[in-house]
């Protein structure tokens, strides 16, 4: 059985309020102490000493050992699209993010409607995955909008949550029986909030921006609207509703009211969405074109409020690889989506630095809560018997993003070039090493 | 740097009034003759010498300019493009005796291009040529038909003619790096 | 003075100067088009391509005509008999025109933005000729050249653009213009046609079409584009031109000195009545005219300088 010891790191586990120089020892993928000063050949109980051939020692002074990240929103885009990512590049890519768990979206080709699918990607992410693949199902048969898909299937087949992301379910009596057909097997249903008869053919945030590039904006009600249905689909039903990718100050004002009423939602935030406003958009950048798109500062900071008063619970990262067909072309023209799995922590440390989390508020939104969500009970904490999914990091280190050098099989990244503070280390899955720096 | 003053006011006032006089003598009168002037102080010059043309044979001439920038050899090749100037050609030059006049006679490519501009608007019955200095170093087979003053130069050094209109003096000065 | 870039992408990017300096070169080369021989030697042996993925006779034609005065060789590419029928990318349509070596090439596109992409994609100058609902650059120089030659100036006008704003390119590029050389644009347009933060760009929103004409030394009728209207953005054609288009009746509210400018082409009876179009306060004409200087101009002013 291999085993795992972590020397020396500042183990942040907030589930167990520990924030302390602790080593954690894991035995089989299993966490087995986590204390001060564990020696590295740790006496055993029988008398005698542990046998030391399979274990790997990794020093930790001066880094930040965490329960592994767990992203709720990444496209794998396999079955279907391998020319964008495949469930070993995406993987590879979340490991070199810092995440040991995510959550694959079901907009793939097949869509992930059936049991079948699910099935397909969870074998393949045995074989070939680096980290640990929970699929998404679909809400409707092919994402249509029309009719349920298997979704009792889906879920004894190993999905985690449903959700037409990318699709947004327009008529609102089939998302209530959606939300109420889902409600049977207390699954997550994740919303992609948006009216497509406000969106139309926006293809960026609606504002001065979008009419100064003479490109037609989507605007904030877009979302809002949506929010506010599926909250009040939630209360009618009972079922737990996540919405995805919160973009708009509308729709955290709206996720306020519905908690304080003590609704079953929750959301998240993607970095870019906290980071970028839409003036990265100027230029006809397409790798800023995103749905929901980039907002304004208003909103950026609606967001950052909501992450740090509780309002947002999770930071998931929409990874969306996009060929460069798809992004080297008119800006009208061009896919929507950016990858985002090796961003998400630096760009989520800025809120750190900048005070509107500390680090152990981050750890929540990025591992702990998700965890939570997806009913993951043995992740999102260090807590012994827990798996040993965990992320070292070093919060000084400096880089600079070169999108050529990213795991992920696409480039499509605003942040190229950009200058980052704080990097994973290590990313351990199951007490083995699945990325080092 | 050094700055040689070539002639003054009076001596270019002199050299036009000699210029007017051979004009009238070689054409044998001054029928059919139109006075084109290179921009922007050929035009000034060839005001004057229309002015003391008019004076002294009593008769009314057409006066134009005629700009060769966007006949250039040099077009595309310089860092900078030319302004480009006014070209106003205002009677029709068919059989008409074209008397260009330019400040200074360098290279000879500023006249090959008038020339071509001026081939454009019609067929004159001849094209002469009048310039205040000739200061050699011709590029092209060009002849003045009338010069106000030779002028031997180097290469390197500049002539510069100033006028009353333009610079507030009369002089023609040369200057050395 | 030299323009100092390589390409004209739009009015917002140039300065004061910068457009002056086209104005006062396009008003040079007016007289080269009433020549008998309308044509100089300037860009002989240049190659000067004409890309449009949309339809224009107007702009296309003063293009071409722009260029052949000046002896450049105008070659003209339309979207539907290239191989952008063929599903080939403007990225590859790109690096292929650029492999046969052009001096320029004037793009006209759906898509806004599409000439920022050609430029980086290509070493040659970019003219753009209309983008989407972004900017039509040589369009406003035309207008600026226009009321320049007509009022004598730009500086201190008053200038009411009416009509379908957020689909209007021109729009877009005479705002800047006109503000950028000193004068105050007033833009009027029912909501649904009135872009958001338009105000933004240095114009103020009037919402009575009767008060915008009153106040205007200049008055600019857009084109009501119908082809860019996923939905009716009005009720009906004859209900527009009742509101917001320009007649005898409204007219009779404007400067007795007002003048009218139109980009073309024209919807007779909707955005403005055959009289007035036809009327003397009208430069629809002139417009034209002053589009081939203005054109021969950008040739004359991204080619004419040194290459790198």
């Amino acid at each position: 059985m291999n085993k795992l010891l972590i020397k020396g790191g500042r183990v942040i586990d907030p589930v167990n309020n520990i924030d302390s120089l602790f080593d954690i020892y894991s035995i089989g993928g299993k966490i087995a102490a986590v204390k001060p000063a564990i020696p590295t050949n740790p006496p055993l109980e029988k008398g005698g000493r542990e046998d030391l051939n399979d274990l790997t020692v990794i020093d930790a002074t001066g880094l930040v050992v965490c329960p592994g990240f767990i992203d709720m929103h990444t496209h794998l885009r396999e079955p279907g699209y391998e020319y964008k990512e495949t469930i070993q590049t995406g993987t590879m890519a979340a490991a070199a993010g810092g995440f040991t768990s995510i959550a694959c979206m079901a907009n793939t080709d097949p869509v992930n409607d059936n049991a079948s699918v699910t099935r397909y990607i969870l074998k393949k992410a045995q074989e070939q995955g680096a980290v640990n693949v929970y699929p998404v199902g679909a809400v409707s048969k092919g994402l249509k909008g029309e009719a349920l898909a298997e979704i009792g299937e889906l879920k004894e087949a190993g999905c985690a949550a449903i959700s037409d992301d990318g699709r947004p379910v327009m008529n609102s009596g089939f998302m209530r029986l959606a939300m109420e057909y889902a409600k049977t097997f207390n699954l997550l249903v994740i919303s992609h909030c948006e009216d497509t008869g406000l969106s139309s053919e926006g293809v960026m945030n609606e504002g001065w921006i979008a009419t100064k590039l003479g490109l037609k904006g989507i605007p904030n009600c877009a979302e809002d609207i949506m929010a506010a249905r599926d909250i009040v689909l939630s209360a009618l039903t009972n079922c737990r509703l996540h919405i995805a990718h919160i973009s708009t100050a509308g729709s955290v004002e709206l996720v306020r009211i519905a908690k304080a009423k003590g609704l079953n939602v929750t959301a998240e935030a993607a970095p870019h969405h906290f980071t970028l406003s839409d003036e990265a958009v100027i230029g006809y950048n397409t790798n800023a074109k995103m749905s929901p798109p980039l907002r304004g500062k208003d909103d950026i900071e609606a967001l950052r409020q909501g992450l740090k008063h509780g309002t947002i619970d999770v930071i998931a990262t929409d990874h969306a690889p996009q060929a460069l067909v798809e992004k080297d072309v008119e800006f009208d023209k061009a896919s929507n989506g950016i990858i985002g799995l090796e961003t998400a922590l630096p760009l989520s440390l800025r809120l750190v630095h900048d005070n509107v989390l500390d680090l152990s508020g981050l750890i929540k939104k990025m591992s702990v809560n998700p965890a939570m969500l997806l009913g993951l009970d043995a992740k999102g904490t260090l807590k012994v018997g827990a798996d040993a999914d965990i992320t070292i990091i070093d919060l000084n280190k400096e880089w600079i993003v070169n999108a050529k050098e990213l795991k992920s099989k696409s480039r499509n990244t605003p942040f190229d070039g950009w200058k980052m503070k704080g990097r994973v280390v290590k990313t351990i899955v199951a007490g083995k090493v699945v990325y080092e720096a | 740097m050094s700055i040689k003053n070539i002639i003054d006011a009076k001596a270019i006032e002199r050299a036009l009034t000699r210029i007017a006089h051979e004009i009238i003598e070689k054409n044998k009168g001054l029928e059919d003759i139109v006075i084109l002037g290179i921009p922007t102080r050929g035009v000034h010059i060839a005001k004057r010498l229309r002015d003391i043309l008019e004076a002294t044979e009593g008769v009314h001439l057409p006066v134009g300019s005629v700009d060769a920038t966007l006949y250039r050899d040099d077009i595309g090749m310089k860092q900078d493009q030319p302004m480009l100037k006014e070209t106003d050609i205002p009677v029709s030059i068919d059989n008409k005796k074209i008397i260009i006049i330019d400040d200074v006679l360098f290279t000879g490519r500023t006249i090959r291009a008038a020339m071509n501009v001026i081939m454009d608007f019609g067929r004159p019955a001849n094209i002469q040529l009048a310039v205040l200095i000739d200061r050699g170093h011709r590029e092209l087979p060009i002849r003045p038909d009338y010069v106000g003053k030779n002028v031997p130069t180097s290469m390197q050094e500049k002539v510069k003619v100033r006028l009353k209109e333009i610079d507030g003096a009369d002089e023609v000065v040369v200057e050395a790096e | 003075m030299r323009l100092k870039r390589k390409d004209i992408l739009t009015i917002e990017d140039l300065t004061r100067d910068e457009i002056e300096l086209i104005l006062s070169t396009a008003g040079s080369f007016r007289e080269v088009s009433e020549r008998e021989i309308k044509k100089v030697p300037t860009l002989r042996g240049r190659t000067i391509i004409n890309l449009f993925y949309e339809a224009s006779t107007r702009t296309r034609t003063s293009f071409e005509i722009a260029a052949k005065r000046m002896s450049a060789d105008a070659i003209n590419i339309s979207a539907s008999s290239s191989s952008v029928v063929k599903g080939e990318t403007l990225k590859d349509t790109a690096k292929n025109l650029e492999a046969m070596n052009p001096d320029c090439i004037v793009l006209r596109h759906p898509s806004s933005g599409a000439p920022d992409m050609l430029a980086r994609f290509v070493k040659c100058p970019v003219i753009n000729a209309g983008d989407g609902s972004h900017e039509h650059p040589s369009q406003a120089l035309l207008d600026l050249l226009t009321i320049k030659e007509k009022l004598g100036r730009i500086d201190g006008l008053k200038i009411t653009i009416v009509g379908d704003i957020a689909h209007s390119r021109v729009a877009r590029s005479n705002i800047y213009g006109f503000t950028k050389l000193g004068a105050k644009v007033n833009v009027v347009a029912a909501p649904t046609m009135m872009p958001m933060g338009i105000e933004e760009m240095g114009c103020t929103i009037i919402n009575r079409v009767e008060d915008a004409i009153s106040v205007a030394d200049v008055i600019m009728i857009l084109r009501v584009q119908l082809e860019r209207h996923k939905v009716p953005l009005f009720p009906s054609l004859r209900e527009y031109s009742r509101l917001f288009g320009l007649d005898k009746e409204k007219m009779e509210r404007a400067k007795k000195d007002v003048v009218i400018l139109h980009p073309g082409p024209i919807n007779r009876g909707v955005e403005i009545s055959p009289e007035i179009a036809d009327g003397p306060y009208s430069l629809i004409l002139d417009q034209v005219k002053n589009g081939v200087a203005v054109r021969m101009a950008l040739f004359y002013l991204l080619l004419g300088g040194g290459r790198e």
